[in-house]
């Protein structure tokens, strides 16, 4: 790198800061939403009579908040800053990345407005309308220019492996949300698919669990190889790996969705070549924890006295439990037992709240103070109590969900000997539930409270510091002259 | 080529290169790149401690 190169230019990170903080705003909103949809299973009086307040309304607002508010927020941000510093270079558009931030946002605001009014598809994590879905279709193509317009007109030979992950997220979104968001409008708020019957339910789960696989793993696969090699001071521990791993990922995950349809009107071969495919995936999964949990290995120390570095290695050791759950879910005897289960939401919260949030705050913890002029936040004490408090309260979630859904599966099972009849009315599975649903909703507490710790941090933080001003140096072969600083 | 036999001749291909990956990723040849590879991202962090001389915060950073 040319330091005496008089060509410098200044990195964007305006909408990195936006991202940022907008990640802890909507992490609290969907996080809290989660915890009061948890207090409506125990007292459903909590809907106050209102219809905008009924779980059916709210409970897509919460996964919509989470996924497309908090993580993907999380996403577009740290993408936008390791592209520009792994890349050398500034963003391809300042204006299409600011597009891009403000576009998403009212995405999520108009998604906070109508869900509650009950306009939805009613397809799972796609449930938004189709004014909202060209917006957002709008959006994400502005995020796929911006991306890869700066990979393009880097200053570097290699493009670094967290960049080949978030481009995999980024590209595999599009194709997901355009081809399961086609739709006949019959109304400015209502349309239909325009798939039927088990074409739909396929295209859906393609979808949702692609969803899962690019958006929730492979974009913050893309999040580890940055902050954990940074936070740990230590280079990946196997390149080699990372590479073989993401392509193993990526041709693989896109098999995966039959498994939330076994046993439905979906052909059987296509139920066994998803739990088959499903199954496999358990390799490139570990192949990336592995990878990036031994990325400390050596400075284990570092563990005792970093809370960050705790946050992300932690959040590895859910994602790896979470893809070893994955593959045996989707086998079809264990389906039988755990399918319309708690163990299903377990699960689903044992990576989202154990990998995705947990791999999210210790990258923003790293990041934020960066972000405004310092180099660790606020009080470094706090972070290490919301990790404890994030730690409880996951853990409390997943037991109690782990034990409530293999009962409720057994229970929904059991026969009486004699004549063949059902030994438990549903309604009795219910009531047999309602303690795991309070340790449910208590290790929500735990968790935002955690992220209410973690936005006074923030606050702190930043009204201390002053947005940082960073310019990278130009290598001189690559200056052009059609190349202006931001 | 029909259907069936296009994809299973797809899904021979996609195997044959995943193992062109796997050899490419392991091969003698890619270890030096990919050493530098990874120790990239920590060359930007030089020029940031030259640019903003915060070796002080720096330090506190890492107790």
């Amino acid at each position: 790198m040319s330091h005496t190169s008089p060509q410098q230019m200044e990195y964007n990170l305006k909408v990195v800061r936006q991202f940022a903080v907008m990640t802890v705003v909507w992490g609290i909103i969907g996080m809290g939403l989660g915890v009061f949809i948890a207090a409506q299973l125990i007292w459903p009086e909590l809907n106050f009579d209102t219809p905008w307040l009924t779980y059916s309304r709210l409970r897509p607002l919460h996964t919509n908040a989470v996924i497309f508010a908090f993580s993907t927020s999380a996403l577009m941000g740290t993408s936008f800053y390791i592209v520009q510093k792994t890349c050398r270079t500034n963003l391809f558009s300042d204006k299409l990345a600011a597009f891009v931030f403000w576009s998403w946002q009212t995405v999520i605001v108009l998604a906070v407005i109508t869900l509650p009014l009950g306009f939805t598809s009613s397809k799972e994590y796609a449930e938004l309308e189709w004014p909202i879905d060209i917006l957002i279709a709008l959006s994400w193509i502005a995020y796929v220019i911006v991306f890869f317009g700066t990979l393009m007109k880097r200053n570097t030979s290699h493009i670094y492996v967290a960049n080949w992950f978030y481009g995999g997220f980024i590209v595999t979104i599009a194709v997901l949300h355009i081809v399961n968001s086609m739709a006949i409008p019959v109304s400015f708020t209502k349309s239909y698919s325009l798939y039927a019957g088990a074409v739909d339910a396929m295209v859906q789960w393609w979808y949702g669990h692609n969803a899962v696989g690019f958006l929730l793993t492979a974009g913050f696969l893309g999040m580890m190889y940055y902050f954990v090699p940074k936070q740990a001071e230590r280079p990946v521990y196997s390149y080699r790996l990372s590479v073989v791993h993401f392509w193993a990922l990526i041709s693989l995950y896109i098999w995966a969705g039959p498994h939330h349809l076994h046993y439905t009107a979906l052909p059987d071969w296509t139920q066994s070549l998803g739990m088959v495919m499903s199954v496999i995936l358990f390799v490139p999964s570990w192949g990336g924890m592995i990878n990036g949990i031994m990325t400390l290995s050596g400075a284990w120390h570092k563990l005792k006295t970093d809370p960050i570095l705790r946050f992300l290695i932690v959040s590895l050791s859910f994602y790896g439990m979470s893809t070893f759950e994955g593959p045996m879910m989707a086998i079809k005897s264990v389906n039988a037992l755990s399918h319309y289960t708690d163990w299903t939401i377990g699960h689903v919260h044992s990576g989202a709240l154990g990998w995705v949030a947990m791999i999210t705050i210790g990258s923003m913890y790293y990041l934020i103070p960066r972000l405004y002029n310092q180099t660790s936040m606020y009080n470094v004490r706090w972070i290490n109590t919301h990790f404890w408090l994030h730690t409880i309260g996951v853990v409390l979630y997943i037991v109690a969900l782990w034990i409530s859904g293999v009962m409720q599966g057994l229970m929904w099972r059991a026969v009486n000997a004699e004549d063949g009849t059902l030994t438990y009315s549903f309604i009795e599975s219910v009531e047999a539930s309602y303690p795991f649903w309070f340790i449910r909703f208590v290790g929500g507490l735990f968790i935002v409270a955690g992220m209410l710790l973690m936005a006074y941090n923030t606050f702190r933080t930043i009204r201390q510091g002053s947005p940082t001003v960073e310019y990278v140096d130009l290598p001189a072969k690559a200056t052009k002259p059609a190349e202006q600083p931001a | 080529m029909d259907y069936i036999t296009w994809r299973a001749f797809y899904t021979v291909l996609v195997f044959v290169l995943f193992i062109g990956v796997v050899l490419w990723a392991y091969s003698k040849g890619s270890k030096k790149n990919f050493d530098e590879a990874a120790r990239s991202i920590f060359e930007e962090d030089e020029l940031k401690a030259a640019d903003q001389n915060k070796t002080k915060q720096e330090s506190k950073n890492h107790e």
